[in-house]
């Protein structure tokens, strides 16, 4: 189960009500149905991955998260979920906001752009990180608004977000270290938040 | 090897009337007494008569949805692609159901038909007909198939209006609705298209209102230009480009010529309006355009889409393809916004085409990919 996935599940009520942006191929909504008797919807634009969500008897529509959630109504799910996508975003403020309007809760996970790796790339090499959990070139990647954890506070608290959780998550051998100075050792970052 | 002896094709078939005499009450408030449905089905019934599967056709279509009626058959029935040993709709696990609606001109009861009460051709007398109507048939057709309940009901374009008119008016006898290119009710300038083509044909001197048997002949040109603005609209503009361009038949531009120029654009549609009005009914084409404009699926649940779609029990899929203009992808979001927030599941895929309404007939990986799996998710379960 991806790290994340573990994490977040504590946070979502039983038979609750789950959107999913950029669901990728739905393991997470068939994780909770199965175990949460979620009922939830996930939306995703790559075919590949939608074709999954189908296979799966996971709930798919085919939308671009860059054209909003105007869709859909104000508090019509229980928890909106958004796993390592912010940073793919066109607008990842608007979409925190559009979350937040459509969920009474919700639960963002992304990358820790301060990780030490990250910081180790830019600092010492003068590149741009390249790692395995980002392993793109500059010019081809999908992640096109990076930021830290701490970035992500302040933004919270701009934008009066209560931040109900806060997890930082390493694939097991660094925990403790993250646990510690989760900016610069955490990899990735589970928040849980409220209006 | 022949085309009917393909190990992907239903192969040859053969339809067959069924004959109904229980009254039908019809949304006009006229009643039809007795009428025929002709029908094909393909693959067979398992035991528990659980893996039938309904096949609603849109505006032009019939029975014949797949297969070869004789050896010598050049086409196929016209959803050949998706329907057959190992295609989306694999009759190796489901027993498929296809038919002529009523008021149809390929064998049902219709226009063309003669009215018992008059000893002759209904013609323009033939009741006026909405997609329920359709609907209720289809059902008292499950009836006499022993099929308590559909796997799925499927449809394109007026199709799909079907579909989701069985989704509410019979809940509990579907399992699983399939929309494809559809919309919940027409736009203006949807029935703006109908009624022009509708004009074509009514303003036809052979018509003689609707008549047109008894003086026997039939509106061939009005009829032919209702085809063309139909298909027009069932093409995109690229597809159009990238077939004709505006390459010439005949004639040229060259100075000092007065010869008539044509484009292979006007020679197609032609050429389509022509072997259309060979084979359609007139009266039959202003009905099902009429059907279609008339419906709107929420109209009596006050107007909220969402309020229709709480009746429904069983679970959604919707397809619509991006150059769409006829039933474009704003019309099949509708619909899965309504099913959203009538907590349905619904699975929705917007497929890339450069084919216009016409895609949803067409092959296309991604469209036939999605919609093998969610069949074949329906037949495990």
């Amino acid at each position: 189960m991806r790290f994340d996935f573990n994490q977040l599940q504590n946070w979502i009520g039983e038979k609750s009500r789950v959107l999913d942006l950029a669901c990728g191929d739905g393991t997470l909504l068939k994780l909770l149905a199965d175990s949460k008797q979620v009922s939830g919807y996930g939306l995703e634009i790559d075919p590949a991955q939608i074709q999954t969500c189908i296979s799966r008897g996971v709930n798919v529509i085919n939308q671009n998260l860059d054209r909003g959630l105007s869709n859909f109504e104000d508090n019509s799910f229980d928890t909106v979920v958004m796993t390592q996508a912010l940073q793919t975003m066109r607008y990842p403020h608007i979409v925190l906001d559009e979350m937040l309007r459509v969920g009474k809760e919700c639960i963002i996970t992304f990358p820790n752009f301060g990780h030490w790796k990250a910081r180790f790339h830019l600092a010492v090499r003068g590149r741009m990180p390249v790692s395995d959990l980002l392993p793109y070139e500059w010019y081809d990647t999908p992640n096109i608004h990076f930021c830290t954890f701490t970035d992500f506070e302040i933004l919270c608290r701009e934008k009066h977000i209560s931040v109900l959780h806060r997890r930082v998550v390493n694939e097991q051998s660094a925990q403790m270290l993250g646990d510690l100075a989760p900016n610069f050792f955490g990899e990735t970052a589970i928040y849980h938040l409220a209006k | 090897m022949t085309q009917s002896s393909a190990p992907d094709s239903v192969g040859l078939v053969t339809p067959f009337t069924v004959q109904f005499d229980e009254p039908l009450r019809l949304a006009s408030g006229r009643t039809l007494e007795t009428y025929e449905l002709v029908v094909e089905t393909y693959g067979s019934l398992n035991a528990n008569k659980s893996n039938a599967v309904l096949i609603c056709h849109a505006l032009s279509g019939d029975h014949h949805a797949a297969g070869f009626h004789s050896e010598g058959d050049r086409k196929p029935g016209w959803w050949d692609g998706y329907i057959g040993p190992g295609k989306p709709i694999d009759t190796d696990k489901f027993f498929v159901v296809s038919l002529n609606n009523l008021g149809g001109c390929s064998g049902s009861t219709g226009p063309r038909s003669i009215n018992p009460a008059t000893g002759s051709p209904w013609g323009a007398d033939f009741p006026k007909l909405r997609v329920r109507d359709w609907v209720h048939s289809q059902a008292r057709l499950a009836d006499s198939l022993g099929i308590d309940q559909w796997a799925a009901v499927i449809g394109g374009s007026l199709g799909g209006m079907q579909a989701m008119r069985w989704a509410l008016e019979y809940p509990d006898r579907l399992r699983h609705c399939i929309v494809i290119a559809s919309a919940m009710k027409l736009s203006a300038q949807n029935i703006a298209f109908n009624e022009t083509a509708r004009q074509a044909i009514l303003k036809d001197p052979e018509f003689y209102h609707g008549d047109y048997q008894s003086h026997d002949t039939y509106p061939k040109n009005g009829l032919a230009i209702a085809r063309m603005i139909g298909h027009i609209t069932y093409l995109s503009d690229d597809v159009m480009g990238e077939k004709f361009g505006r390459e010439l038949r005949t004639g040229s531009f060259d100075q000092g010529l007065e010869d008539l120029v044509e484009f292979q654009v006007e020679s197609y549609l032609r050429y389509q309006g022509d072997t259309f009005s060979k084979n359609f009914d007139a009266n039959t084409y202003i009905l099902m355009t009429r059907a279609l404009d008339y419906f709107d699926l929420a109209r009596e649940y006050g107007d909220d889409a969402s309020v229709a779609f709480r009746r429904a029990q069983c679970d959604f899929y919707v397809a619509s393809f991006s150059t769409d203009w006829r039933f474009p992808v704003e019309r099949s979001r509708e619909i899965v916004d309504a099913l959203i927030d009538a907590q349905k599941n619904v699975s929705y895929t917007e497929v890339e085409s450069p084919y216009g309404h016409d895609a949803f007939l067409l092959p296309n990986e991604h469209y036939r990919e999605a919609f093998s799996r969610y069949l074949a998710r329906i037949e495990t379960e």
